[in-house]
């Protein structure tokens, strides 16, 4: 049975996958609705930015939002400087690491599905009177319920599954910032392949379940509702 | 009432600069072939697209000049696409609502149930757009177009992309339903049958500038103007039921050239009707022969006479007040003598009765 440590890491891991996408929900959902609708020619640079964790070793991006948290960097330090606590090695460090490493895996796929929105359901529901406010609610979003689902569940996912930036951001402090993928690096560490393999297996099959629940629902909401 | 268009556009491949007045209080139609810049103007009075720019002026209120522009959902308009654009994740009485809703209670001066039960879709409500045919889909755009209760309604194409028989069901309703509803449309077609169903007044357009503008009934018979030249051209006569006979099964319509007889039809006396006369289907001839199987035979007055093909001229002719066309061989022209000012008969040998 899991004792303790592997329950807490379990809670974590959630709480942080969760609050991870629902800030790249409502973070993500405008930017990737304006990156559909503009025709600013910055907005390359814009893409380029969000998909850079894609490629990018976590450690990477890990190591520079960690000298920005951290009480010597720009966040931290001014946190700092009001009283307040810088955010290395932090819960919210976490949430913040977690945001920018999961943003493509929001922001793209809604992207794509405002897209295929195409113009027309929105010029129309314009000369019914709904402004543009009234449109994304109640054009778009709908429209892109499948990006949305997408979207969602992908960002979840891949938090869960954060390794590189959690570890140079969060340490590794159980209770506070140790994750499972950490834990299980851990135990393996300790030679406890036992209990590493009981969470391993777990990961994995959940993954596999919410992908599976990702695919199962597109295929109930056919291309056909572009 | 009044509509106002002063409009330029300029996109690679295509130049829209069009000035016109339309009245504003009836039907009236942008005609032309396709890339004429049609559509285009439509797409500005509703303010659709932010790239043209100069002014669009509606009953006295400004929607867009140099410095005002009234963004889409502010301007008091229905529109129509011809690809209908009915919100596929609602039911058409969802995309009827969604209409209906964002009118102020006030405003609503379209009865939800007098558009479904105009446009016939009692038994479509719950039906989504993607299982709806072509004719269903464009009668719910209709009614959903109706239902933000316009002071313009705009109708782009809207038969263009459906068959004969979902085109022949829908046209008497267009052709109804400015009276029925008492709102003003624009109507934007390439096709002269509709024009000359639905509107009283047209612009004419081709490569994005203005040929004419005038009534319908005009333009339609002007020789120095393309549709009077065209394989169907025609004339429309506006008249009204006084006479049916029912011993040879004939109903009889005046107007201000004379009566015309046509097959017995199902409308009150005093009821007005519009007549379509193809060019085609008029001969002429200088005496008024009694022995003759044509019964509408009008006199008339040669207006104008022109060459329209190797072989044919196209005579516009007056019959006192309403224009009429005929089309006869060079040779017949000849033969009658046919200059401007002579008096002679039309003999029509077919009419359609557009009701």
């Amino acid at each position: 049975m899991p004792t303790s440590p592997e329950l807490a890491a379990v809670w974590l891991t959630l709480k942080l996958a969760a609050l991870s996408m629902a800030i790249l929900m409502v973070l993500g959902g405008p930017l990737a609705w304006w990156l559909s609708r503009t025709s600013w020619r910055g907005k390359v640079v814009v893409e380029a930015l969000i998909a850079l964790p894609l490629v990018l070793p976590p450690t990477v991006l890990g190591f520079y939002l960690l000298l920005m948290l951290g009480p010597n960097g720009a966040i931290g330090g001014t946190l700092e400087a009001l009283g307040l606590r810088h955010l290395a090695f932090s819960f919210t460090g976490l949430v913040i690491g977690s945001v920018f490493y999961s943003l493509p895996f929001a922001v793209q796929p809604l992207q794509s599905a405002f897209q295929a929105i195409g113009n027309r359901p929105l010029e129309a529901a314009a000369t019914m009177r709904a402004g543009p406010v009234d449109r994304f609610f109640t054009v778009a979003l709908p429209l892109a319920r499948r990006g949305i689902i997408t979207a969602a569940s992908l960002s979840f996912a891949h938090t869960l599954g954060e390794f590189g930036v959690v570890l140079m951001i969060g340490g590794n402090i159980p209770g506070k910032t140790q994750t499972l993928s950490i834990l299980i690096y851990d135990q393996t560490e300790a030679m406890q392949f036992g209990s590493a393999h009981m969470l391993s297996a777990s990961l994995l099959g959940f993954s596999f379940l919410l992908l599976l629940g990702v695919y199962a629902m597109n295929r109930r909401f056919p291309v056909g509702l572009k | 009432m009044s509509l106002g268009v002063d409009i330029k556009a300029n996109w690679p491949g295509f130049a829209l600069n069009a000035a016109f007045t339309a009245p504003a209080d009836r039907a009236s139609a942008l005609f032309g072939a396709s890339g004429a810049g049609k559509s285009t103007i439509l797409r500005a009075i509703a303010g659709l697209d932010k790239n043209i720019t100069g002014r669009v002026e509606v009953g006295g209120e400004i929607w867009q000049d140099e410095n005002i522009y009234c963004p889409p959902h502010k301007r008091e308009i229905g529109y129509v696409f011809q690809d209908s654009a009915l919100l596929p994740h609602l039911s058409v009485r969802g995309n009827l609502e969604y209409a209906q809703k964002r009118v102020a209670p006030a405003s609503r001066r379209v009865k939800f149930g007098d558009a479904v039960d105009f446009l016939a879709l009692g038994n479509l409500l719950m039906r989504f757009p993607d299982t709806l045919s072509g004719g269903e889909k464009q009668r719910a755009a209709i009614a959903r177009a109706l239902l933000t209760s316009p002071k313009l309604l705009l109708l782009d194409e809207p038969l263009s992309a459906l068959d004969a028989g979902a085109k022949a069901r829908i046209l008497p309703l267009l052709q109804k339903l400015r009276r029925e509803f008492a709102i003003p449309l624009i109507y934007v077609s390439h096709s002269i049958d509709e024009v000359a169903r639905i509107t009283s007044h047209m612009v004419l357009l081709a490569n994005g500038a203005v040929l004419t503008t005038g009534p319908t009934a005009k333009i339609l018979t002007a020789l120095d103007q393309p549709l009077a030249h065209a394989d169907d051209a025609g004339a429309v006569v506006d008249g009204m039921i006084t006479a049916h006979d029912e011993k040879w099964r004939l109903s009889t319509v005046s107007f201000s050239g004379g009566r015309i007889f046509v097959p017995l039809v199902k409308l009150a006396l005093n009821e007005p009707v519009r007549l379509r006369i193809r060019a085609r289907d008029v001969s002429l001839a200088l005496e008024h022969h009694g022995d003759t199987s044509i019964l509408n035979i009008l006199p008339v007055k040669v207006r104008k006479v022109q060459e329209t093909g190797p072989s044919q001229s196209m005579v516009a002719l007056d019959a006192c007040g309403t224009a009429l066309l005929a089309r006869i061989t060079h040779k017949s022209r000849d033969h009658l003598g046919l200059v401007p000012g002579k008096e002679l008969f039309a003999q029509v040998k077919a009419v359609s009765l557009l009701v």
